[in-house]
């Protein structure tokens, strides 16, 4: 057997060569004091000095940072990538912390501390004893309207939030509704408007909840947070207002209704399968014998 | 021959800053929390929590304010020793440090309303910090929490400046409680 191949069957092996949750001290410190400020002003975005990290922009530098300055020895990681514990993104991030950090993982929500997260907010209720670390692609909710840094600090600066609503004003006058479907733009304690990143608007009502929620943007260079209990309000008009919209069906494998739904073509004939983006939530339920329709029969009698 | 300065850092630094940073974090991000912290052994009067915050947040690149009580060699020994971060007056500090009747609160720092986040964090040493007295509501509290605070009105003047202002770590022995500047006093 090859060294590399060796490896490759240890990945459990933690790693000593690096610091603690692989980032030097220094860096974590100057992370650690932008997420101190950004707690102090829910919903700004804070500009940080972000590193390289052993991963491409786009995979959550933001977020690994974030969640490396947060880490101590005693606590239980767990990183879902759309609702999903098990794809690569989730895989790679979770494993760079075991190996880096030693600390514990879980796929179970309730027995994490610190969650890390790519466009999804877990269904099941977040403690005020958990943290969750969002990866943010583009932090700031203006730039698809407005390219320059310098109009959209200003922007800001003067809580001048028109281009916003026009923005969704004009889903309404070409689609009939707003039809903006994820990133949906908040208000947070009537102040900063926020990029919620990437979830779809049927997370956006839990993002007032009993957590911290860190914000993490690697090549944006941005830090931003909302503790626990934040006021946050999707954007809306009276006439129009926000609805948290998903899929109209049930999970196929769990039966849940309440929870937002992967869509999944399964064949050439327009064969399609809806189940549960949250992948935890939904096996969670199938183990406590709820099934959907499409759930695999059970060997329950056979043997 | 005895040198103070030298010793009292954190033992395993990578791990002691990292508890120590989750238990000030969580204190601003829920305003009224207590903590306990250890890890550090200041000189001169300093207390453990208002040493740990230094070891935790400071290095070069965070200027300091010492309050005239704790402008001592032994404390400004301790702090280059351990962090490295220069001393600079008020106007110029990232982080102060002292008693609230000796910092000068308008000399500070309050950052811009474009950088609302380039404002100093002040480190409080108190003689009493309990959960009780003024009521506290804002982000981070559910319904309301409460906190032993020095002055009212001064705290209520910097919430005022929100986004602007100064945030606040009071240190207590080895506990210790924040104070940001989102958070409302009545």
């Amino acid at each position: 057997m090859t060294q590399i191949e060796q490896d490759k069957n240890a990945p459990d092996t933690v790693m000593s060569d690096y610091n603690f949750a692989y980032l030097d001290e220094q860096t974590k410190r100057m992370i650690r004091r932008a997420i101190l400020k950004s707690l102090a002003i829910p919903g700004y975005q804070v500009p940080f000095a972000s590193r390289e990290m052993p991963m491409p922009y786009g995979w959550g530098t933001g977020g690994v940072q974030v969640s490396a300055a947060v880490l101590t020895p005693d606590d239980t990681l767990k990183v879902i990538d759309q609702g999903a514990d098990d794809t690569t993104n989730a895989v790679s991030i979770r494993r760079f912390f075991e190996k880096t950090a030693g600390v514990a993982v879980t796929e179970a929500t309730a027995e994490a501390s610190i969650i890390q997260t790519r466009h999804r907010i877990p269904e099941a209720e977040l403690r005020e004893d958990q943290v969750l670390v969002y990866q943010v692609p583009i932090p700031e909710p203006l730039r698809f309207l407005e390219p320059s840094e310098v109009e959209t600090r200003k922007m800001h600066e003067l809580e001048e939030y028109g281009l916003m609503h026009v923005k969704l004003y004009e889903d309404i006058a070409q689609h009939g509704a707003i039809a903006t479907a994820y990133a949906y733009p908040v208000k947070v304690e009537g102040r900063y408007v926020m990029d919620p990143s990437p979830i779809p608007k049927f997370d956006n009502p839990k993002l007032e909840m009993a957590a911290i929620q860190l914000f993490g943007a690697g090549r944006e260079q941005r830090i931003y947070a909302l503790p626990p209990y934040t006021q946050v309000v999707s954007l809306d008009f009276e006439d129009y207002p926000f609805e948290a919209s998903k899929a109209d069906h049930l999970c196929g494998l769990c039966g849940a209704e309440d929870s937002y739904l992967d869509e999944l073509i399964v064949d050439d004939e327009g064969g399609r399968l809806f189940m549960c983006s949250d992948t935890d939530y939904c096996v969670a339920r199938q183990a406590a014998g709820h099934r959907g329709s499409d759930a695999a029969p059970t060997l329950e009698g056979v043997a | 021959m005895q040198r103070p300065s030298l010793t009292g850092g954190f033992r395993d630094a990578p791990k002691d800053a990292a508890f120590a940073f989750r238990a000030v974090m969580n204190t601003m991000a829920k305003p009224g929390e207590i903590n306990s912290v250890t890890g550090a052994e200041p000189p001169a009067g300093l207390s453990i929590a208002a040493g740990v915050v230094l070891l935790t947040l400071c290095d070069p690149e965070t200027p300091v304010y010492l309050a005239p009580r704790f402008d001592l060699p032994e404390v400004r020994d301790w702090i280059t020793f351990h962090t490295g971060a220069p001393f600079v007056a008020a106007s110029a500090a990232h982080f102060a440090l002292g008693t609230w009747g000796e910092l000068p609160l308008g000399d500070f720092p309050v950052g811009s309303a474009a950088y609302p986040d380039r404002s100093a964090t002040l480190i409080v040493e108190v003689d009493d910090l309990r959960s009780e007295g003024a009521t506290l509501s804002g982000p981070g509290i559910k319904d309301s929490a409460a906190l032993s605070l020095p002055d009212r009105a001064a705290i209520q003047q910097n919430a005022a400046l929100f986004p602007r202002g100064l945030d606040f770590i009071f240190t207590c022995g080895d506990r210790l409680a924040a104070l940001p500047r989102s958070t409302k006093v009545s």
